[in-house]
């Protein structure tokens, strides 16, 4: 088990390192003189060609990823065009904000979609299976900053419930929780409940109930962990798409993390900070597929005897 | 030659009589035409000039009424109006991005999958690197660095989608590469580019034609979400997610300004998603008996 570990763990460097140069490839694309943006327009010439030298923007594409990542080696994501401050400490800043938007975004989707998507395939075609189909393709249907916006209108601006914005106290969570977990949780919902579809009528469930093993156990016991291996990998895949729904879900909310920052600094032209606010979710987005992978093992003892 | 050309013209009828029992899938396409006419014949239904752009501030934020069927917004546009229009900004760059995604991924995969060993492993690996990345995130970067226009929002969604049907058409063609009539057109000295094209790719329509159903939906939410953060389509021209950012500064006193473009967006990825499930389970060999 610890080579799989540190086998996957290795294979997440050239993903890095992939990752880092497709972004800073794309990056590089921009048309514009970026030392003439940060002087100004009015800024002399000479001045303006100092700073192109000084940032090293005359050498080819290939030699100013190298230093970005040697650079990147010791912490360093360069600096911003628009704060002048360290870009690794201002997303140092706003990444709890972020990481707890996600992880209570998806414990929200995660602990609601699964025991639905039990009771639906436990239960298939009754209403209360139906009602949860009809809900899970609205939720997945529904983009989550639209979402954001009617919870708005209705638990802040009419019942005053919650706050519309910031991120003061655990009141400021609910709203922006529901709007990045719901489109999740509809996904995982559909995929639990066909998966669980797919194993309740499997022969040794079958033998189980008529060994006498009481209803709860053989859904909880013998269905539910073996269906369980395309949730977690839906759970895993939804995570890119939650830390996508992070960037609007921030936006509408004003959340004070990573995504509002990404934004801003897309508007403000300031690459350095583009560049590294996808990267550190990209790299986000790469652990937790790692952790996904990890997860199969500790659930499919298969894969786990495979490693040890 | 006459007799295969029956088998092919049953097999699509077949999958279409499946289909036609579906009744949410049928729901799915009812609307996506519905939404397609109204997109092809939009200047008909209203006029773009007047309408869509002209501003007309004694009649700003009005709601629904007969005259203005969702209202009206901020500089007294027609909203029912800016929404048709909008549709055919979100139809287009839906269909254009996901050509760009079907035709670069698939060939790719489909070189990956027919090739298999180095082919293979430098393709995919390149894909697994763009998979690292959020599709969303990566659309917005290439927006980002290219600059906010609508040929820049389709080729930013189409490459952000291009992994997906590089996997998808990889998976397809390994599980037909195999079979007796490509090794007979090996035999007769077809090329390996016509082999992929001609004999294998038709034979893997089935999960291509879904992935492209859903790719659709997808692309028509990440514009609507590009534009919503001022990436995408930028104003006075319509587009559903450029509607919902600038009605969001009226949520209190008109919310229909942000109600019926959103509903549009619904509306649209839901009939696509249920046309894509329809056409899956029609497509599956598995679901026949």
């Amino acid at each position: 088990m610890h080579k799989y570990v540190i086998k996957r763990l290795l294979m997440l460097i050239p993903v890095i390192v992939g990752v880092s140069f497709l972004v800073f490839f794309i990056m590089s694309l921009a048309p514009g003189d970026t030392a003439r943006m940060i002087l100004g327009d009015d800024a002399p010439i000479e001045a303006v060609e100092a700073l192109r030298e000084e940032l090293g923007l005359n050498d080819p594409v290939l030699v100013r990823y190298a230093h970005y990542m040697l650079d990147l080696l010791h912490g360093d994501l360069g600096t911003s065009y628009k704060s002048n401050r360290p870009v690794f400490s201002e997303i140092a800043a706003r990444f709890p904000a972020t990481f707890r938007l996600s992880f209570w975004g998806m414990l929200f989707a995660v602990a609601l979609s699964i025991p639905i998507g039990i009771i639906s395939a436990t239960r298939q075609y009754s209403i209360a299976d139906s009602i949860s189909m009809v809900l899970a393709l609205l939720g997945v249907a529904t983009p989550n900053f639209w979402l954001g916006l009617m919870l708005i209108i209705a638990f802040s601006l009419n019942l005053r419930w919650f706050p519309s914005g910031g991120a003061e106290g655990w009141k400021s969570l609910v709203l922006p929780v529901i709007t990045l977990g719901t489109g999740c949780m509809a996904n995982i919902t559909r995929t639990t409940r066909s998966s669980m579809l797919e194993v309740i009528r499997q022969d040794y469930i079958r033998t189980a109930k008529a060994k006498g093993v009481s209803h709860s156990k053989v859904i909880n016991k013998h269905a539910l962990k073996n269906a369980l291996i395309p949730v977690v990998t839906v759970i895993g895949l939804q995570f890119g798409a939650l830390l996508g729904g992070a960037v609007l879900t921030e936006a509408v909310f004003a959340w004070p993390g990573l995504g509002t920052y990404l934004v801003n600094s897309i508007k403000a032209k300031d690459t350095p900070a583009v560049l590294g606010c996808v990267i550190i979710f990209s790299i986000c987005f790469s652990i937790v597929n790692l952790g996904v992978d990890l997860l199969y093992a500790y659930i499919d003892p298969r894969i786990k005897s495979k490693y040890k | 030659m006459s007799a295969e050309r029956t088998k092919k013209r049953s097999m699509a009828v077949e999958i279409w009589q499946r289909l036609l029992r579906n009744k949410m899938a049928m729901l799915g396409l009812v609307i996506l035409v519905a939404l397609a006419l109204s997109a092809v014949f939009a200047d008909v239904i209203a006029d773009y000039d007047t309408k869509v752009v002209a501003q007309n501030i004694s009649e700003r934020l009005q709601g629904p009424s007969a005259a203005h069927w969702f209202g009206t917004d901020e500089f007294g546009r027609d909203i029912f109006a800016r929404i048709v229009h909008g549709g055919r900004v979100s139809l287009v760059v839906g269909l254009i991005s996901v050509s760009v995604s079907l035709l670069v991924g698939g060939s790719l995969g489909a070189f990956a999958g027919f090739y298999g060993g180095r082919v293979d492993n430098v393709i995919m690996r390149v894909m697994d690197v763009f998979l690292a990345v959020p599709s969303i995130l990566l659309a917005i970067t290439i927006v980002a660095a290219l600059g906010t226009n609508l040929v820049n929002v389709m080729l930013a969604i189409g490459v952000s989608n291009t992994p997906n049907f590089a996997r998808i058409v990889r998976a397809a063609v390994m599980g037909v590469k195999d079979q007796e009539f490509v090794e007979s057109a090996r035999a007769i000295g077809t090329s390996n580019t016509e082999i992929i094209f001609r004999e294998i790719l038709p034979n893997c329509m089935a999960p291509i034609i879904v992935q492209s159903t859903l790719s659709v939906a997808s692309a028509i939410l990440s514009t609507a979400s590009l534009s919503f953060i001022g990436l995408g389509v930028q104003p006075p021209d319509p587009e559903w997610g450029a509607m919902l950012s600038s009605g969001r500064n009226f949520l209190r006193d008109a919310m229909h300004l942000t109600l019926f473009p959103g509903l549009a967006i619904v509306v649209t990825i839901l009939a696509l998603n249920l046309l894509g499930d329809g056409l899956r389970d029609a497509l599956d060999p598995r679901l026949k008996q």
